[in-house]
């Protein structure tokens, strides 16, 4: 463990960020809250246990007491994030694949697309996601199918934002509808 | 090929398959169970895509260069881990900031106070001394390998110095009947010139730091600059300080207040 592979750390505690919050301000600022938090709860860190579990530990813990937060703030109604997605990714005047990807991972409930995006973009192993999530490995795979079900609904339906998904059609290679 | 139906693939199954989670064994046997099973494979099909979609998402990120903010603050992690020479380097660099920031944000109340009485002065400029005092010791008491610049083992010549240094004959108090034995010490940068900082460590591994300089004369005044202990409880660790003709010193370090007091009375005594 040394400095340097904190620094290595960095690109996918980013890339995961960003996918997560759906914003690039604000997935840099989790990553800075998470490298400031590490600093001071090193002692809680084992020497020779996996860095980069802990980072994403220390993440999760971050983005899941910012969400709990903002949740209490919202002026005391809570707000779903189907909502809200539309104003969480700024529209785009090209908007790709990419765009609409992230637009349909945010509109998955917080606690599916952590899942998903630890297990597709981090290929965390399910115990892994557990040890990280704070919740039994069960608990992941039912959180882990409801994600892919749920997204593949989201992807294969006509988008319009605020609508709620129609059901799902069944095409197979539904990715490469624009919104 | 016997007859009988293999079983359908559970969800769990499909994740396994799709995420590569399957010992080799597995892996066999679940592509055998596969082949009889249609539903299951436009759904592998169907969550192959979207996991490989899901793995191109953002990934310029991984290439794009660290923004500074992130890079220090990953550095300043680093510090506070204290392994590796390399990064010493980038605490110093911390450490300077978190100063610089501390002398920044001081002078800046000073200025705007308006032009306060002497005595309004001083005691401003001795709660900066405690405060630069406090940063001094968070940012160096959590060093593993280079808690100190030069080691007590060669006392005699960081004694010299650092009093060489700081201008005026220093002298480390004993504090080994507290439990506290000297590790070592640092020079440091102050708002008059160099401060000196001393490090002691009692068997807990507890660290305190004795921090000292001459205070800036242009804040503490001419006259009147001696001060009684005073207790700092802000700041990121709490000190005890006092001034004695225009020479601050400062105790800190993460112990309760009592104990504190009596270790930086026993410093006094010693001075």
């Amino acid at each position: 463990m040394n400095g340097q592979s904190i620094v290595e750390q960095i690109p996918a505690l980013r890339r995961y960020a960003r996918a997560l919050t759906g914003d690039s301000w604000a997935a840099d600022d989790l990553v800075q809250d998470t490298l400031e938090r590490a600093c001071s709860k090193w002692r809680l860190w084992t020497a020779g246990s996996d860095l980069r579990a802990w980072m994403f530990t220390v993440m999760h813990n971050l983005f899941a007491n910012q969400l709990r937060r903002a949740t209490r703030q919202g002026s005391g109604s809570r707000v779903d994030i189907d909502d809200v997605a539309h104003e969480l990714a700024a529209p785009q005047a090209n908007p790709g694949l990419a765009l609409d990807l992230q637009n349909c991972l945010m509109r998955l409930p917080q606690e599916q697309r952590v899942v998903v995006l630890l297990v597709s973009l981090e290929d965390m192993s399910y115990a892994e996601v557990a040890q990280i999530t704070g919740v039994p490995l069960g608990t992941v795979m039912s959180r882990l199918s409801r994600a892919r079900s749920r997204l593949q609904k989201l992807l294969d339906a006509p988008v319009r934002s605020g609508e709620p998904p129609a059901a799902a059609a069944d095409k197979v290679s539904p990715l490469r509808r624009l919104k | 090929m016997d007859r009988t139906i293999p079983q359908p693939l559970t969800e769990d199954d499909i994740h396994a398959l799709v995420d590569g989670q399957l010992a080799p064994g597995a892996l066999v046997a679940l592509q055998a169970r596969l082949a009889h099973d249609m539903a299951a494979q436009a759904t592998v099909q169907k969550w192959q895509q979207q996991r490989a979609a899901m793995r191109g998402l953002h990934q310029q990120i991984l290439d794009e260069p660290l923004p500074a903010t992130l890079l220090a603050a990953a550095h300043q992690s680093a510090a506070s881990q204290q392994e590796v020479n390399q990064w010493w380097r980038w605490g110093g660099m911390a450490a300077g900031v978190m100063l610089a920031f501390g002398v920044g944000w001081f002078s800046h109340m000073a200025w705007h106070g308006g032009a306060p009485s002497p005595e309004l002065a001083q005691a401003q400029a001795a709660r900066n001394f405690a405060r630069q005092a406090s940063f001094a010791h968070v940012v160096y008491s959590p060093e593993v390998r280079h808690p100190v610049e030069v080691a007590a083992v060669e006392q005699e010549h960081l004694v010299q110095w650092l009093s060489k240094r700081v201008g005026k004959p220093l002298k480390v108090p004993d504090l080994a009947p507290q439990g506290y034995e000297l590790m070592g010490g640092r020079l440091l940068p102050g708002e008059a010139g160099a401060r000196a900082q001393f490090m002691f460590e009692n068997a807990a591994g507890t660290r305190i730091t004795l921090y000292l300089g001459a205070l800036d004369k242009s804040q503490a005044g001419t006259d009147a600059r001696q001060t009684g202990f005073q207790f700092a409880p802000d700041g990121p660790t709490p000190s005890f300080y006092w001034v004695d003709q225009g020479f601050g010193y400062a105790l800190a370090g993460p112990v309760p207040r009592g104990e504190l007091m009596q270790l930086a009375e026993a410093v006094y005594r010693q001075l």
